[in-house]
Parts: C-alpha cells; sequence; structure tokens
C-alpha cells in the first residue's frame, strides 16, 4: 500500500479552504473592505490638519510683519474681503475663529494688534491665542519680531495615516482570526463536513494547519494590500521601504495566529452560527475600541488605561506603529511580541480545553 | 452453497451512551463483493453501528476485523481501505465538484482524475456546480463518488435513497450494483423493504440494538410464507409505484 502523505492532505484542505474563504463575502468584507473604508476616510480627514480661521477686520492695514508670520505658521487662514456685517454673523456661527485688526501706533513704529474671539469657536480660540503668545510677548508687536526664536519640530511628518493604517491593519487581522475561525469550524462541524473527513486518512493536525495556512495566507495578502494603497494612495510611511513591510507581514503572521485562537475557543462554545457573532464582538469591540486603533490610548482615560494595556490588540497595533513609522525592528518590538505570545498561550490552551470536533 | 469470505466480521459489539444502550451485542458477517443491508427501524442502532466499523466512533466492547485489519488497532489501515457515505453530511462551503473531488483525493492521497470521478456517477455536466445547488439525487450521487476516490474495498452507505423521488432511487440502485459489480462491497442502510429486496444479497434485520434475523431476502420471505404467513388482499402483478413509473418514464429528471 502506498504510504499516507500528511502533507497533501494537509495541502488540499489548505487550498479547499483559501478558495472558500476567498469566495466569502463576509471575510472579503471584513478583512478588506472595513479596514479600507476606515483609510479612505482618515486618510482624506487627515490630510487636511487642523486649520484657524481669522477675520481680518476692514480697515485693517494688511502690510504688516503680524499678517505675514500669522500666515507662515501654516496653521491660519486669513479670511478678507468682507463686510463688518458679514463678518459678524460668520463670528457668531463660529465659521471664523477670530477677528483680528492690526493698526500702526501713532507715532511709534510699532503695531497694535487687536483681537477678537467668539465663544462659538472656544478651542481654535485658544489655539490662535497660543500662536498669538508665541509670536508676541505681548499683543503690542516690537519691531524686532523676528528675533523670536522658532522651535521646529525634529523627524518626520507624522500624519494621520500613520497612526490609523496600522490599527485599522490590526484590526482586520483580528476580525479574520476570530469571525473566520469561529464560524468555519462551527459550520465544519454542524455540517458533518468534519465527521466526513475524519472517514478519510486525514489527521486533525492537518486539518487545523491546513485551515491556519489558508487563514493566515488570506489575512496576510489582505494585509499587504492595506499596507500598498495606503502607501501609495495615502502617503503612509514605510521607512525600510519592502523590508518593513516584511516586518509588518511578520507581526501580522503572529497577529493572526494568536487571533485565531480566539476563533477556536469561540467555536467551541458557540452552539449554533447565529451565537458567533455576538461572542466574537464581545472579543473584537474592546479591542476595536481600546486597542488604540483609532486613538491613542494615551487619550483614553486613567482607569481606562489597565483595560486598554491588557489587550493583545493593543500590543499588535504599537508594535507595527513602531515598525512601520519608527523603522525599528523586530528584535525592538520583542516587549510587544512577547506579550502576543503570552496571550497565544493562554489562549491556545484554553482553546485545547473548550474545542469540539463533533 | 459456496463458501464466501468474510470482508468484516463484527462479534459481540455493545455501545453504551450514559443511560442507554444503542447496540446490544450485534455479531454478523460482510462477504466480498456483496450488497450486505442493514435494516430496521429509527434508532434501532443501525448509523451507531455502521460509524462504529467505519472508526468514526468508539465501542464499549466487542471486536470488529475489516479486510483483516482491527478497529481497535488499525483504524487509519481501515480508513484507506473504505468509502464513507453519511447520512446528511454537507460539503466544504463555496468549492464546486470539481475542487470538492480534489480535496477528498488530497485527503485520501489518492491520485485521480476529478472528472473522471464525475463521470463515474454521471455528474460531469456539474462539475462547476456548488453541492448546494444540486438535487436531492444528484447531492446522493456526488456523495457516492466521493466514497470511490480512494478506490475503496468497502464501501458504506446510511440511507442513500432517503427522499429521493422513484426515477432518482431507481438511478441510483443501478449506480449501486454497478459499483458491486466492478468488485466493491456495499454495506446499506435503508427503511425501504422494497429496496433492501430488489438490491440486497442479504439483510439483516436490526431491532433495539440486535439482530433479529439474517438472510437473502429470498429466504426470509421463504420462511415466512412457510410459517403460514399469508397478505389479506391478493397481489397483483403490478404494484402503485409500477404505475407510477409507467406514467411518468424510468427517464430519471434533475
Amino acid at each position: 500500500m502506498k504510504k499516507y502523505n500528511n502533507l497533501t492532505a494537509t495541502l488540499a484542505l489548505a487550498k479547499a479552504s483559501f478558495r472558500s474563504i476567498m469566495r466569502s463575502p463576509s471575510a472579503v468584507v471584513f478583512t478588506l473592505a472595513f479596514p479600507l473604508i476606515f483609510i479612505l476616510v482618515f486618510g482624506f480627514l487627515g490630510g487636511g490638519g487642523t486649520y484657524i480661521d481669522v477675520g481680518v477686520t476692514p480697515g485693517s492695514d494688511v502690510s504688516n510683519p503680524v499678517m505675514g508670520m500669522l500666515e507662515k505658521t501654516g496653521m491660519i487662514r486669513l479670511v478678507k474681503d468682507k463686510s463688518k456685517a458679514e463678518f459678524d454673523k460668520l463670528l457668531e456661527k463660529g465659521n471664523v475663529d477670530a477677528m483680528i485688526d492690526v493698526h500702526k501706533k501713532v507715532n511709534s513704529a510699532a503695531y497694535s494688534v487687536n483681537v477678537v474671539y467668539t465663544s462659538a469657536s472656544r478651542d481654535k480660540g485658544g489655539i490662535l491665542k497660543s500662536v498669538l503668545n508665541n509670536i508676541f510677548y505681548d499683543k503690542t508687536l516690537k519691531p524686532t519680531v523676528a528675533e523670536i526664536k522658532e522651535s521646529t519640530v525634529k523627524g518626520r511628518e507624522y500624519k494621520t495615516i500613520d497612526f490609523i493604517l496600522p490599527g485599522q491593519l490590526g484590526f482586520s487581522l483580528l476580525s479574520t482570526g476570530v469571525f473566520g475561525t469561529a464560524f468555519v469550524f462551527l459550520s465544519l462541524r454542524q455540517t458533518l463536513v468534519i465527521k466526513r473527513f475524519f472517514a478519510t486518512p486525514v489527521r486533525r493536525s492537518s486539518i487545523v494547519i491546513g485551515e491556519g495556512i489558508a487563514r493566515i495566507g488570506f489575512a496576510l495578502i489582505g494585509a499587504l494590500f492595506i499596507i500598498l494603497i495606503g502607501h501609495f494612495f495615502f502617503g503612509f510611511t514605510l521607512v525600510h521601504g519592502a523590508l518593513t513591510v516584511v516586518n509588518m507581514l511578520i507581526l501580522a503572521t503572529l497577529g493572526v495566529i494568536v487571533f485565531m485562537g480566539f476563533g477556536f475557543i469561540i467555536s467551541g462554545i458557540a452552539k449554533n452560527e447565529s451565537m458567533v457573532p455576538p461572542i466574537s464582538n464581545i472579543i473584537t469591540l474592546p479591542q476595536f475600541l481600546l486597542s488604540g486603533t483609532f486613538f491613542s490610548i494615551e487619550a483614553f482615560p486613567n482607569w481606562l488605561q489597565p483595560i486598554s494595556t491588557a489587550l493583545p490588540l493593543t500590543y499588535l497595533n504599537d508594535a507595527m506603529r513602531k515598525v512601520a513609522f519608527e523603522g525599528l525592528g523586530l528584535w525592538d518590538v520583542k516587549f510587544q511580541i512577547m506579550i502576543l505570545l503570552l496571550w497565544g498561550i493562554g489562549i491556545y490552551a484554553v482553546a485545547v480545553k473548550v474545542f469540539k470536533w463533533e | 452453497m459456496e463458501t464466501k469470505k468474510a470482508i468484516i466480521s463484527v462479534k459481540d459489539l455493545v455501545k453504551k451512551y450514559d443511560d442507554f444502550v444503542a447496540v446490544q451485542g450485534l455479531s454478523f458477517e460482510v462477504y466480498e463483493h456483496e450488497i450486505f443491508g442493514l435494516l430496521g427501524p429509527n434508532g434501532a442502532g443501525k448509523t451507531t453501528t455502521l460509524e462504529i466499523i467505519e472508526t468514526l466512533r468508539d465501542k464499549t466492547s466487542g471486536e470488529i476485523i475489516v479486510d483483516g485489519f482491527s478497529v481497535d488497532k488499525q483504524p487509519q489501515d481501515i480508513k484507506q481501505i473504505i468509502g464513507v457515505q453519511l447520512q446528511a453530511a454537507g460539503y466544504y462551503p463555496n468549492l464546486n465538484l470539481i475542487e470538492l473531488i480534489e480535496l477528498f483525493a488530497g485527503l485520501y492521497g489518492a491520485n485521480i482524475k476529478p472528472m473522471e470521478m464525475l463521470e463515474k456517477v454521471n455528474l460531469q455536466d456539474k462539475a462547476k456546480a456548488k453541492y448546494k445547488a444540486l438535487s436531492g439525487g444528484q447531492k446522493q450521487r456526488f456523495s457516492i463518488a466521493t466514497t470511490l476516490i480512494n478506490q475503496p474495498k468497502i464501501i458504506f452507505l446510511d440511507e442513500p435513497t432517503t427522499g429521493l423521488d422513484p426515477q432518482a432511487r431507481r438511478n441510483l440502485w443501478d449506480l449501486i450494483i454497478e459499483i458491486r459489480n466492478a468488485g466493491t462491497t456495499v454495506v446499506i442502510t435503508t427503511h425501504y423493504m422494497d429496496e433492501a429486496e430488489q438490491l440486497c444479497d442479504r439483510v439483516a434485520f436490526v431491532e433495539r440494538g440486535q439482530i433479529i434475523a439474517l438472510d437473502t431476502p429470498d429466504n426470509l420471505i421463504d420462511k415466512l410464507i412457510n410459517s403460514g404467513f399469508e397478505r389479506k388482499k391478493e397481489v397483483k402483478k403490478a404494484n402503485l409505484e409500477d404505475v407510477f413509473i409507467n406514467l411518468t418514464g424510468q427517464e430519471w429528471r434533475e
């Protein structure tokens, strides 16, 4: 009798599973469409940055150093050529964040600057105030204004996409790992597909590994797609180019493997397919919100921080950002990798207990 | 009567679930190249018995030898020489028939041409269709095709004709007889006695986990008649199914 080949069986399963995933609309939507939509939205939102619209009071001197300084900050858009009445309305609605009026002081080389803020736009008014304070010691301009020292933040420009993309990538990996794995194993079990497999000489490990290969392969294609679109269309920073991409994909692989563990657990606890989404959401939603997918976790209140710093996705996101934007190597993010591995060990320990074949 | 070689031998098979004895001391043999029927009401233990022989379920006690291999010690060897069709089993989602056959070929380590397998069960036109899109008869024929991939010595068919219309049922009988004639032993369960009578070389009646009769259909019927049994109504030379087939045609449709 011909020797039975486990590798052939594993690869046949991987191929079948991969074909099946590629044809499954939900897998494609969760892995590619959702992250891309978020990246698209934030990519366009983030491009502009914050602007403060400052109206120039009619009659104000416009060819003075103050105006020049303000425009040079790159944050302030001067609005000119409107009547006093029009400005009052805009100011009231907060469409203009402040008004500025500059006049040469009588009998002096200095200028006097009057700024009017609006309560309709307090936060931007506050920014303007500090911008102005940076430029002047007080609101009376001295001719020596050019001496005011400007410090430029060193380093690369940190774009919104550089923050958003790794977070979306992490979330895409999380949903692929959790939802995909949970659904597939539950449905294979319920429709007796696995039982039929057991009537062939295939090993159980081949079934799990074959599925794993397919899911990891699919997740990596998705990740590569997201990274490339982010890079070429939204200027996502890849410090060391292709090497950075490879490092990110290695992290992605680790992430999917860990997250698939959640999927195995869910497929074991869920009694039917309609129980999969709620249980999966219990696992994915907190991580979606608290793991620094959209906002830096430093922005969260103190009592939330320990939760954030306990979640595995936090570490994947963190490692991804460090690798992509700061150009660190995998060894530099060994702490994050270690935490992920610890999660992995814990998750799979539970998975082995609760996973059901039949 | 010629001596026949047993390919499956089951001795004192017992299967207990927590508080329920599904199979209590079954013994029987299946001969090479025959169609062997396990008959009996639902819950009699037919499927449990089949699944134990197929190595899919553990037994409580008893001895089973399949083509010289013991289910306890050599389940992997048994899996390689049997083909299994499960009651109500599904197939991997989103794949078409050719891809499913390829998958099973990989699982069995068999080197076959998927299209030839489909031709065997007359499904070559449905090669690109999904399993879910098949009719009941086509689904059963596809299931049978997957049992033939590893060129098994024995195939197990668990209620393959349940829910099929008369044409599809006859069509499946022809297929099963063809497979037997090609040298494969067939073990089948069914609820339909006309089917067992036409198809099976020997049948075993299972009731409450025990075999209550085992013989050729002819012998079993003769025995009953010799005991003085008579049908209440005189049997006509045709029955209603013959009328149905005669009116709607032998040709079976999808």
